[in-house]
């Protein structure tokens, strides 16, 4: 609760210096607005709709980004980490496409797919699949081997060895993989919805750059607060119980 | 199979390896893990390997699981060649090896969900039973972390047995382990063999730990790695690892070891 205190004090003090600024006068409020016009957009926004539609908008395309992201990056992770061909060829192959950043796949998206739903996806699926891949690898190369020496004289064999022993006995390690892919799945679409426009839907990241085009300083700041409480959201709803889950089972010390 | 029959005791089975060699590429190049060991256990013996570290007491004990491979040589295990692991033969690893993610009625129970014809029901009371046999059966739900090292080792061991093997395979278990939980674990493990007729094989480098413990004392000596003297030692059970006749034999199989290894830093030495 004590903690709690500091973290407020601390952004109410934040704030009231933007505000402070703001009425020196020094700066011109089209560039900088002060925190009520920001707040008044918000408001605005959500009653109106507008910015509910925007965030429902990204959030379907991250989630179905990040899902599709999982189903093949987590399993192509565990196959790079426990044979040697896959290492040899997906796991090269994870490790130069990762380094490229994802916006740079956005010219090619759009060239396939034009200004479609799928160019997006394309987009996010590209930027956390391969950094999910390579997180898992980590993770499972990273397990004791003990476990799975220990289940082999309990008779444990083939399949029943990889869901119970090796996918558990990974877990804690995965955790930091999954937040990884989700923060780029997160940072690919906000580029890739800045550059496009999609006449299929309109997110955030377009509700960001139409501010911009509009000169609307406030409708930017607004749009970019909601996307950091939505990454912290996501991090409170998908990855705390988790690790919370971990904690206990494991004890703690695991993650930190 | 009814719960009577899983739990009944089976008869312990006889361990023959015979000429088993085995060779590692390490990291400082290649390592002569044994040379042509041959060594015969009995029905429902207790026997202690003991060596210095690297003399291949711990390749051997993983050959006889059959969790790797000999390069050259036979071992049968329970009258059959062994070819691989098999629950015939459980092992207790130097770290308990417990599995974090499952409590410790879900780690007592993973063998014994691989072993054919026992309904869940009657799973659960063989687990039941043996967390009682090492005194854990309150600890059920506990999650493995907050189980001390002793207790740990405690459910290690409900787990080995819970399959109802017929030889049990130790590789140093109590190494990590305080002075006074060992002591009690001693007793412990004692009382169990008696009571569950168990071929064991017991991997350590404590020699008072092995006196107090084994039937036999096999003495290892390392590159290569090879039985160099066999201690049989003639004390009723069960043993004090404190009395004294256990020290003299402890002094016995020291002043042996001291031998060959005062002789191999010689060779070093040349």
């Amino acid at each position: 609760m004590k903690r709690f205190g500091a973290t407020l004090i601390f952004f109410l003090i934040l704030i009231a210096s933007w505000e402070l600024l703001v009425r020196t006068g020094r700066y011109s409020p089209v560039l900088l607005p002060s925190p009520m016009s920001v707040w008044d957009y918000m408001y605005q926004s959500f009653k109106d709709g507008s910015l509910l539609s925007a965030t429902g908008v990204t959030m379907r395309r991250l989630l179905i980004g990040y899902l599709i992201g999982l189903v093949f990056g987590v399993p192509l992770g565990f196959l790079t980490a426990r044979y040697r061909i896959f290492h040899d060829t997906i796991g090269v192959l994870a490790l130069g496409i990762q380094t490229l950043p994802s916006v740079c796949f956005v010219p090619l998206a759009l060239m396939w797919f034009g200004q479609t739903e799928a160019a997006m996806l394309f987009v996010v699926v590209m930027g956390s699949l391969w950094s999910i891949v390579i997180a898992t690898e980590n993770g499972v190369r990273t397990m004791p081997p003990i476990y799975v020496r220990a289940a082999r004289t309990m008779g444990s064999s083939g399949w029943h060895t990889w869901v119970k022993v090796i996918f558990p006995a990974s877990l804690p390690y995965l955790v930091g993989g999954m937040k990884q892919g989700w923060a780029f799945a997160w940072r690919s679409l906000m580029a890739a919805e800045i550059f496009v426009t999609i006449l299929t839907g309109f997110g955030l990241g377009q509700l960001l750059q139409y501010g911009r085009d509009l000169h609307a300083m406030d409708q930017v700041i607004a749009v970019m607060i909601v996307i950091v409480f939505i990454g912290l959201l996501a991090d409170k709803i998908i990855f705390s119980p988790w690790e919370n889950f971990l904690r206990k089972r494991w004890g703690v010390g695991i993650n930190d | 199979m009814n719960i009577e029959q899983a739990l009944a005791n089976v008869a312990p089975q006889r361990i023959e390896v015979s000429n088993v060699s085995k060779s590692f590429e390490g990291k400082g190049g290649h390592v002569h893990a044994l040379d042509n060991v041959s060594l015969s256990v009995g029905e429902g013996e207790f026997v202690c390997l003991v060596g210095p570290s690297g003399c291949g007491k711990s390749t051997l004990l993983n050959l006889i699981a059959g969790l790797d491979k000999p390069d050259s040589g036979s071992i049968i295990a329970s009258g059959k060649p062994v070819t691989g692991s098999g629950r015939d033969r459980m092992v207790m690893f130097q770290e308990s090896a417990l599995f974090p993610w499952l409590d410790v009625m879900g780690n007592v129970l993973f063998g014994l969900n691989l072993k054919p014809g026992l309904n869940r029901k009657e799973r659960l009371e063989v687990a039941k039973y043996y967390l009682n046999l090492v005194g854990l059966e309150r600890f059920q739900k506990a999650n493995v972390h907050e189980l001390s090292g002793g207790m740990k080792q405690r459910v290690a061991l409900a787990r080995a047995l819970a399959p109802n093997p017929s030889i049990l395979l130790m590789d140093e278990p109590f190494a990590a382990l305080d002075a006074m939980t060992r002591e009690q674990l001693y007793g412990d493990i004692q009382k169990i063999w008696e009571a569950r007729k168990k071929t064991i094989i017991f991997v350590t480098h404590n020699v008072r730990e092995a006196a107090c413990l084994g039937d036999r004392v096999l003495l290892f000596s390392p590159n290569p790695g090879r039985i160099r003297n066999e201690f049989g030692i003639g004390l009723s059970r069960p043993r004090d690892i404190n009395s004294v006749d256990l020290a003299g034999y402890a002094t016995e199989i020291t002043t042996a070891l001291k031998g060959f290894v005062n002789e191999n830093g010689k060779e070093a030495a040349e």
